[in-house]
């Protein structure tokens, strides 16, 4: 993988945005280089989302904040648009299409011809194992099918940045697994940027260069999985800590990290709304 | 669990020959191409669905099926609107069919706020596609769903033995007034949408204006028979272009068709550039 230090996938300076009165997102400083699988980690309510949706575009920051391969969000917005391909937190597939009818719909917004259309369509659907179900209605998928069905999706338009928002939110660990596998073999092959958030620290533990942890609205602490928990091993022993301990996970990094107030921040009761819509729809 | 077998991580690690086509991104489509091409895609998507779900479309036909057998029937034999000379059913069946293609039209800003809660507008915002793009697909894929909805009235009209035109240009015409007629019913619902913004309040808004808008008009009685002030709501009431237009392309009777079209095309303008403006509330 080409990790040139100097082309920022993503770079943030000083992002904040609020809903009223709640900081959303209170000060990020962020960069992500090209190539990397990028983590965005913490529990619900620390701003993910709201950041993502301002890398993406879709909420409206002052110009300066965000850059995307160089292209200010703010005023470069189509051109941002073209490199994103982007997986929000809920299912998002539309149910009443078929998997194939929903990447085509995405082939189209995104200006591939109509000549490489269907091989375009075929081959996305190809790369998340889904060709066998392509004409099924997205309504009969499993939570882990529609998941991939919208990582084909993000993928038709040959993105240089993917983005996903708890792509493994409430799946079952195989089609974790196997949403995760695809993510692994699709970058491996394309070389694309990744940056995802999740706050299954075991899952950033094992599949991200490199993480971020973030807590209300703010990166607390930033690494490689490896990097923080030695990190943290080192203090602990400095602290007098015996040196046969059990090794500190990035959950104790977290902990650590956040402090206090991390129980009564976690259940975010919007999460549950809408993880309870989606599995309404899905069925 | 229904989750399909999950590929060995093998499978997966010589990709490279099946999806080359992916590492490649699409030639941007140059300026003005790009607002067609995304009303091609939102219109083919509404008629994916309608082609995989169609209850929607013969149950929306009853209402106006009962419009023309029952109050049709009846009026024609009491004689009591002046109609021209024409069957009273022949004289409301172009109104019935703007009122269905209304009604399907007036709804589709839930269909949005559905969109907006499963995450697909969200999605569709982060294409390159402007919003008023994006708005303008959507009042042209509500006025395709209004189009069909339309086409089955028309056929239950002629079984009635309304004599309609089968004159191809004034059906082309037909359909034209239809679309233009939802594009601008689904973009005041949309402007709605982006106003109220859930889809509980947005339904009470919908029944609360579908009913003024279809009597406010001249779908059943011609405008002379109004009082003054209900004339005056049905000169500022698009439906009754619409209505005017149809009548006048479907049964020949006299109509003002040049003034209909550029009013409903001015309509739809309007509310495609005030559903985009509101746009962006219901992607927050
Ligand atoms: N649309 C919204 N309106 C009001 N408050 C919001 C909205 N979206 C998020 N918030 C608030 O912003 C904070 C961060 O939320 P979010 O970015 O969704 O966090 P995460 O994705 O990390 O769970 C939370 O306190 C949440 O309640
Ligand atoms: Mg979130």
């Amino acid at each position: 993988m080409t990790r040139d230090a100097n082309t920022q996938a993503v770079s943030c300076t000083g992002l904040a945005y609020s809903f009223g009165e709640t900081n959303a997102v209170d000060g990020l400083d962020l960069s992500v280089a090209e190539g990397e699988v990028f983590g965005l980690l913490g529990p619900n309510g620390a701003g993910k989302t709201t950041a993502i949706r301002c890398i993406t575009t879709l909420l409206p920051v002052p110009a300066g904040m965000v850059r995307v391969f160089g292209h200010d969000t703010a005023r470069d917005r189509m051109a941002v648009r073209r490199l994103l391909g982007y997986v929000p937190q809920q299912l998002s597939a539309d149910a009443g299409l078929t998997g194939r009818e929903n990447v085509a719909l995405f082939a189209r917004v995104f200006d591939v011809s109509r000549r490489e259309r269907d091989e375009r369509v075929a081959q996305a659907l190809t790369a998340v194992d889904l060709t066998d179900a392509a004409d099924r209605l997205a309504k009969t998928y499993s939570g882990g099918m529609i998941r991939r069905l919208e990582l084909a999706q993000a993928l038709v338009s040959a993105p240089r940045l993917l983005i996903l928002d708890e792509p493994t939110i409430g799946l079952d660990p195989i089609a974790r697994t196997g949403v995760w596998e695809h993510i692994n073999a699709v970058r491996a092959a394309t070389g694309m940027t990744v940056l995802v958030t999740t706050h299954y620290m075991d899952e950033a533990d094992q599949y991200c260069d490199r993480v971020g942890l973030m807590h209300r609205g703010r990166i607390r602490a930033l690494g490689t999985p490896a990097e923080l928990r030695e990190g943290l091993g080192e203090r602990r022993r400095a602290a007098g800590a015996a040196a046969g301990g059990p090794l500190p996970t990035l959950e104790d990094v977290f902990r650590e990290v956040a402090g206090s107030g991390l129980d009564d921040k976690s259940g975010d009761f919007r999460d549950v709304r809408s993880t309870r819509r989606t599995a309404n729809r899905v069925g | 669990m229904s989750e399909a077998p999950v590929a060995p991580p093998t499978a997966s690690a010589d990709p490279a020959a099946g999806i080359a086509l992916l590492l490649r991104p699409p030639e941007p489509r140059a300026g003005w191409r790009l607002l067609p091409a995304r009303v091609v895609a939102m219109c083919a998507v509404e008629l994916q669905k309608l082609r995989h779900d169609r209850t929607e479309l013969y149950t929306r036909a009853v209402q106006p099926a009962l419009w023309l057998l029952i109050f049709g029937q009846t009026f024609t034999r009491i004689r009591a609107i002046p109609t021209g000379g024409i069957p009273y059913i022949d004289y409301m069946a172009p109104g019935i069919i703007a009122q269905s293609a209304m009604f399907i039209a007036i709804f589709y800003g839930i269909q949005i706020i559905w969109e907006r809660d499963a995450g697909i507008l969200n999605k569709l915002l982060v294409t390159p596609t402007p919003r008023s793009a994006l708005i303008t697909g959507k009042a042209f894929a509500a006025g395709i769903k209004s189009l069909v909805q339309a086409i089955v009235v028309v056929v239950i009209a002629a079984l009635l033995g309304v004599a309609l035109t089968w004159n191809p240009l004034k059906l082309l015409g037909v359909a034209a007034v239809v679309v233009l007629g939802s594009a601008f019913f689904s973009c005041l619902s949309m402007t709605i949408a982006g106003i109220v913004l859930s889809r509980d309040r947005l339904m009470g808004f919908g029944q609360a204006i579908t009913m003024p808008l279809f009597f406010g008009s001249n779908a059943l009685y011609p405008v002379s028979v109004m009082p003054g002030w209900l004339q005056a709501v049905s000169k500022a009431n698009p439906l009754s272009y619409e209505v005017d237009a149809l009548r006048g392309l479907l049964l020949g009777t006299h109509a003002h068709v040049a003034l209909d079209f550029g009013v409903l095309a001015v309509a739809a303008a309007l509310g495609i550039t005030a559903a985009s403006s509101l746009l962006g509330r219901l992607a927050r």
